[in-house]
């Protein structure tokens, strides 16, 4: 029998993954063996002390350059800046998930498939010490992790499955509103294995083109292959809804505020600051190494998916009386924004996307956590009309949302306006002038929803029935205070992040 | 590019086309015929669809823990063959590694037994 050539493997580079796969591992030994009990700080000290240690590995990576396992994983500037990203983001959201006084035995159930109503479910449901989002969150943020380090096709989809997997599950953990948690726990998961369909019949459209599915190949390929481009541009098409279906673009968006709102608020957050970073971050690998030489004949296309997804998200948000969907819509506009950077195809675009996803992300984490707080008898108040006269009740709490509902739309000195200008100026330097056009008109579409939740907490009357803001257990206000002081921060001084993403804004091929 | 070589598979279908066709149109001739029970009912499908008790009936879906675990093992056997057969090609690396994967597929085994999977009632 031959030797087989046993490919060179840099343990460093897939440090921050193996740590998180680990400590995941772990959590499910925990599950397994610890008492109820105390299951509870070990599993959120584990989870924190993996996320932590998982960041310091990601942070020895900076300057990295290099590819490894066999060319499935490339670690570059945007690779270590987007896993630092996830990672920081992921913490944040882990402060949301961990936070049980707000709630009795905190926001999840231990059995996400028990039928809603019945016998054993509404056992579960006022049974406290459900810890099995820990490893669940764990697996998602490391999947994730590997999503964005993907340096081909098929190491890509493995990620997108162990990301996707855990969160269809977390989704219908909900301890309150269980029917409608899963509901959009099968909805979401429904819709994202058809979703994985596609991108999978990409691969294979793709490798029947290329004849490869590292990037590099396909790269090398697209300059003159024998075979007919319709599967390269039929492959890239389906690789291209399976990606924009995790980031929520639109015509595949409609899976969005359903999920949104039924999911646990905390889960949510993860899902609109992390998944998007992880889906972006893809997106961008995949149309800057592997597909940059066909740019001309994918921009007009994916133009319109942008434009698209930004009326979609704005127009529908202004309908919304929901404050999860009316957050939902708004995350699918912001994807359409997003989407603006990415098309610039250049380093600015690159740089101003990257920064964009982790200033958005913070707002969109700080705005889901104070979402938790506002309570009545059946749990959150989210209708939007619960919240009328708030501002009178709660000043500090109603200031801190109004903050980051401004950013949201836009406004100066916050980070929703520096990271909008950056990706604007990136796709006007390109010549995007229509994007751009497109989306300063959808900005200001998309300021009324916002506005209106401003108008109705400081100027309408307080009623009876208006929920009581509860004061935040110490996870939630060091996860409210990050999210909100990192809004402002890259509002006032985003010069350092800004040079960081460009320095980082590299892929290695 | 020849279309020669598929020659001998649309000779596979014509001949599997064939015998079906024989086997259906000369079994009633030939064939014995004792009726039963059993040979009215659906064939290895599962649970009797009608006719149900009022409200939708109920029936357990305890099979699906088990289902479950044998994709779990069935998955891990998969990846043990090829293994087992190159084994002296990959050596210590590859033993390492395999360890680690049957590590990683009885920690999950392991919460099944802990949560109550493999108990039948």
């Amino acid at each position: 029998m031959s030797d087989l050539q046993l490919p060179h493997i840099n343990y460093a580079a897939l440090a921050p993954m193996l740590i998180l796969f680990g400590a995941a591992c772990a959590g499910i030994l925990i599950e397994a063996f610890v008492p109820r009990e105390r299951r509870y700080p070990v599993q959120l000290g584990l989870s924190l002390a993996g996320v932590v240690a998982a960041g310091v590995a990601v942070i020895t990576q900076a300057g990295t350059r290099t590819i490894t396992a066999g060319g499935a994983i490339a670690v570059d500037g945007p690779t270590v800046f987007l896993q630092g990203a996830i990672l920081a983001l992921g913490l944040v959201a882990l402060l949301f998930v961990g936070e049980r006084s707000l709630e009795a035995g905190g926001p999840f159930v231990a059995q996400a498939a028990l039928i809603a109503g019945s016998e054993p479910d509404r056992r579960q449901v006022v049974r406290p010490g459900a810890t099995e989002v820990y490893p669940l969150m764990l697996f998602a943020i490391g999947g994730m992790e590997l999503f964005v380090a993907a340096n081909d096709l098929l190491t890509m989809f493995v990620a997108l499955e162990v990301f996707s997997l855990p969160l269809y599950l977390m989704c219908a953990l909900a301890r309150r509103r269980r029917l409608l948690s899963q509901e959009a726990a099968l909805k979401y998961f429904l819709l994202g294995s058809y979703s994985s369909g596609f991108f999978l019949f990409g691969i294979a459209l793709i490798y029947g083109f290329a004849g490869r599915v590292d990037f590099a190949g396909i790269h090398a390929a697209a300059l003159g292959s024998d075979r007919s481009n319709a599967l390269l541009y039929g492959g890239l098409a389906l690789l291209s809804i399976g990606l924009l279906f995790k980031a929520a673009a639109a015509p595949f968006h409609v899976w969005t505020p359903d999920v949104y709102q039924g999911a646990p608020t905390p889960v949510t957050g993860f899902m609109a600051a992390c998944t998007k970073v992880a889906a972006f971050g893809a997106l961008l690998r995949v149309l800057y190494v592997a597909f940059d030489r066909v740019s001309w004949d994918y921009r007009p296309v994916l133009g319109v998916v942008a434009i698209l997804t930004m009326l979609v998200g704005a127009v529908f948000a202004v309908t919304q009386t929901d404050l999860k969907r009316l957050l939902a819509y708004s995350s699918i506009a912001n994807a359409g924004y997003l989407l603006v950077g990415v098309l610039a195809m250049s380093k600015d675009g690159l740089s101003s996307s990257m920064f964009y996803l982790v200033a958005y992300g913070f707002t969109v984490l700080a705005a889901f956590g104070t979402l938790t707080l506002v309570r009545d008898a059946d749990g959150e108040a989210n209708h939007l009309s619960r919240w009328a006269g708030l501002g009178r009740r709660s000043p500090v709490f109603a200031a801190a949302f109004t903050f980051l509902l401004l950013a949201f739309a836009g406004i100066p000195l916050t980070s929703g306006f520096t990271s909008k200008f950056a990706v604007f100026a990136a796709a006007l330097d390109d010549g995007q002038t229509w994007l751009v056009v497109a989306g300063v008109i959808t900005s200001m579409v998309l300021a009324f929803p916002y506005l209106r939740v401003v108008v109705m907490m400081w100027l309408s009357e307080p009623a009876e029935s208006t929920p009581t803001v509860s004061i935040p257990g110490v996870l939630t206000s060091t996860g409210l205070a990050i999210g909100v002081a990192a809004t402002l921060v890259l509002g006032l001084v985003p010069a350092p992040l800004l040079d960081l993403s460009t320095k980082a804004a590299e892929f290695v091929r | 590019m020849s279309l020669s070589a598929y020659v001998p598979i649309l000779g596979l279908f014509a001949l599997a086309a064939a015998f079906a066709l024989f086997s259906v149109t000369v079994a009633p001739f030939v064939g014995p015929r004792r009726y039963n029970r059993a040979k009215l009912e659906a064939y290895e499908c599962g649970i009797e669809p009608t006719p149900q008790p009022i409200g939708g009936g109920r029936f357990p879906v305890k099979f699906y823990l088990t289902a479950m675990l044998f994709i779990v093992f069935d998955i891990e056997i998969i990846f043990l063959y090829p293994w087992a057969v190159s084994f002296d090609a990959l050596g210590a690396f590859g033993f390492v590694e395999m360890l680690l994967f049957i590590g990683t597929v009885f920690v999950a085994y392991t919460y099944i037994w802990r949560r109550g999977g493999l108990d039948w009632d």
